[in-house]
């Protein structure tokens, strides 16, 4: 569905992927792993359209998107939830979700899907008319997580969507991850909580510094070594 | 001191600032949203001034209704200038933007000095010297009518940015750039639609200061510092702090020449200005940063 192909990106001078190539299949849950900065968001950035790459391919159902602006690459039905959930906080939860539904491919199912995500999270109902500021960390990851929705995406980008939240809160997001992927979204989810996400995806990556190190599928990058030692401390 | 002409002086204010709020509320939104100073603001009013009085003394348009063609006309401008030039500068390095717009200033006015000369312009409307009479208040009537029409494009720009789904996706632009890049919204665009509005205020404005003002190249620099000094007193980015900042300044600068000078009136601004700056830095309506 997607593939990456030694992608390179720089900001200014510092390099910040190197060669980088994935392939996520239609359906999947594709984990990728690795410490700060070592260019997870920069993947995500660059195939959502926010970056441009110096070099290598991205292809999408096998149109080479590399280099596209982010609302073409979005209307093609590539979604983002991003780090630090980027809901507007001076827009209401309604506004925050209308937003969602700006592409031309969502338009049309904007009604449908809203029902979708207040039926999933019906604590956004309750909050429909607040700034979406105000909201809870949690409560700000349900809204960027239908937000994304409205978009009526075929593949979501999940950028450490457990980041700064309670534990039993983490839980209930993974869950939808979870559920997500098994009504058929494809998903790529970006987490620091290395062993959980393993155990979700059906194929991993490894980023070090740029580059892909390791991959293979989830339980067998949970069994390697350099993996037990790097991220799950063991 | 007789307390009507008191009240006068200061109705007379309160009518002009709502004009000069229309144009500051340009300035407002453009900054607020595309986060460059268009240094040429006044200039633009200035050429809006000289559509209008075109379009009366060829037409016989009144500036109410020539307003709507400028403001649509000055709308196309803004949102073509953004798209082919504005955008290269956008979150480039602020004196860059700076020379840019500066740059387009000097060519507006130096362009209708060739066209139009040095000379003052004026637009003599047939009710010009009207007033109405409410008791001992006597009210121009010209600028009663123009600062009805300067608060009903300020409404239906407010209720554009409040309750249209562009407007709310200008606001999100300005609310979070990289969260709007996540949604895919279409950034470019908005912002050349914000420029494109902005400009529209200040064409709107500017056919309406005919009723107060003679058209004239000199008057574009005085116009853009006025709207800044609206914008930086009202709090940027704030649109109802551009329509309060523009009454304050207008009824400031009518009170000034009243009671001391004409030529005195930009010193009280600035008094104001700097007062505002000491006081409350953020702007009277302004968000803290």
């Amino acid at each position: 569905m997607l593939r990456v192909e030694n992608l390179d990106v720089f900001y200014g001078d510092a390099q910040a992927l190197d060669g980088v190539s994935i392939e996520i299949e239609e359906g999947a849950i594709v984990a990728i792993v690795g410490a700060n900065g070592a260019g997870k968001t920069s993947l995500i950035r660059t195939i959502a359209g926010m970056h441009k790459p110096t070099r290598g391919h991205v292809y999408f159902r096998g149109l080479d998107i590399a280099g596209w602006p982010s609302h073409r690459v979005c209307d093609l039905g590539i979604g983002q939830v991003a780090e630090g959930r980027q809901v507007f906080p001076t827009l209401s939860v309604a506004e925050n979700l209308e937003m969602g539904a700006m592409l031309p491919r969502a338009r049309a199912e904007r009604a449908k899907n809203l029902e979708r995500i207040y039926a999933m999270f019906p604590v956004l109902i309750e909050r429909r008319q607040q700034a979406a500021g105000t909201l809870s960390g949690g409560e700000q990851q349900m809204l960027a997580i239908g937000r994304c929705l409205m978009g009526s995406p075929d593949l979501v980008m999940f950028d450490e969507p457990s980041l700064g939240l309670a534990p039993t809160i983490v839980q209930s997001v993974l869950q939808t991850v979870r559920d997500l992927n098994r009504e058929g979204l494809t998903c790529v989810l970006v987490e620091q909580n290395v062993a959980v996400s393993l155990k979700l995806a059906s194929h991993a990556y490894v980023l070090e510094n740029g580059r892909i190190t390791l991959a293979g599928s989830g339980e067998a990058l949970l069994g390697d070594d350099r993996v037990r030692q790097a991220y799950l401390g063991m | 001191m007789n307390l009507a002409i008191v009240l006068n002086v200061v109705i007379q204010g309160v009518l002009t600032g709502l004009m000069y709020g229309l144009m500051a509320l340009g300035l407002s939104v453009i900054f607020g949203v595309v986060r460059v100073v268009n240094f040429a603001h006044g200039e633009f009013a200035v050429v809006a001034m000289y559509a209008t009085y075109l379009l009366f003394v060829g037409l016989g348009l009144d500036p109410l209704i020539s307003l709507l063609p400028i403001a649509l006309a000055f709308f196309a401008i803004g949102y073509f200038l953004q798209i082919t030039l504005v955008n290269r500068f956008v979150g480039r390095s602020e004196h860059e933007q700076f020379i840019l717009l500066v740059g387009l200033a000097i060519i507006i006015v130096n362009g209708l000095l060739m066209i139009f000369g040095p000379d003052a312009r004026p637009t003599n409307l047939p009710y010009s010297l009207d007033s109405f009479e409410i008791g001992p208040l006597f009210i121009d009537t010209a600028r009663v009518y123009s600062a009805v029409a300067a608060l009903l494009v300020s409404a239906a720009l407010f209720a554009f940015f409040r309750y249209t789904t562009t407007g709310t996706a200008i606001r999100a632009c300005a609310d979070n750039l990289t969260g709007a890049g996540v949604v895919g919204l279409n950034v470019k665009r908005l912002y050349a639609v914000t420029f494109g509005i902005g400009l529209a205020c200040v064409g709107a404005a500017g056919s309406l200061m005919v009723t107060i003002a003679d058209a004239s190249p000199s008057l574009a620099q005085s116009f853009t510092l006025l709207a800044f000094t609206i914008v930086i007193i009202g709090g940027l980015g704030s649109m109802t702090g551009a329509l309060v900042g523009g009454v304050l300044i207008g009824v400031s600068e009518a009170m000034a020449s009243f009671f001391f000078a004409p030529s005195m009136k930009s010193m009280f601004s600035f008094a104001l200005l700097v007062a505002v700056l000491v006081l409350r830095p953020q702007g009277l309506m302004g968000r803290r940063a």
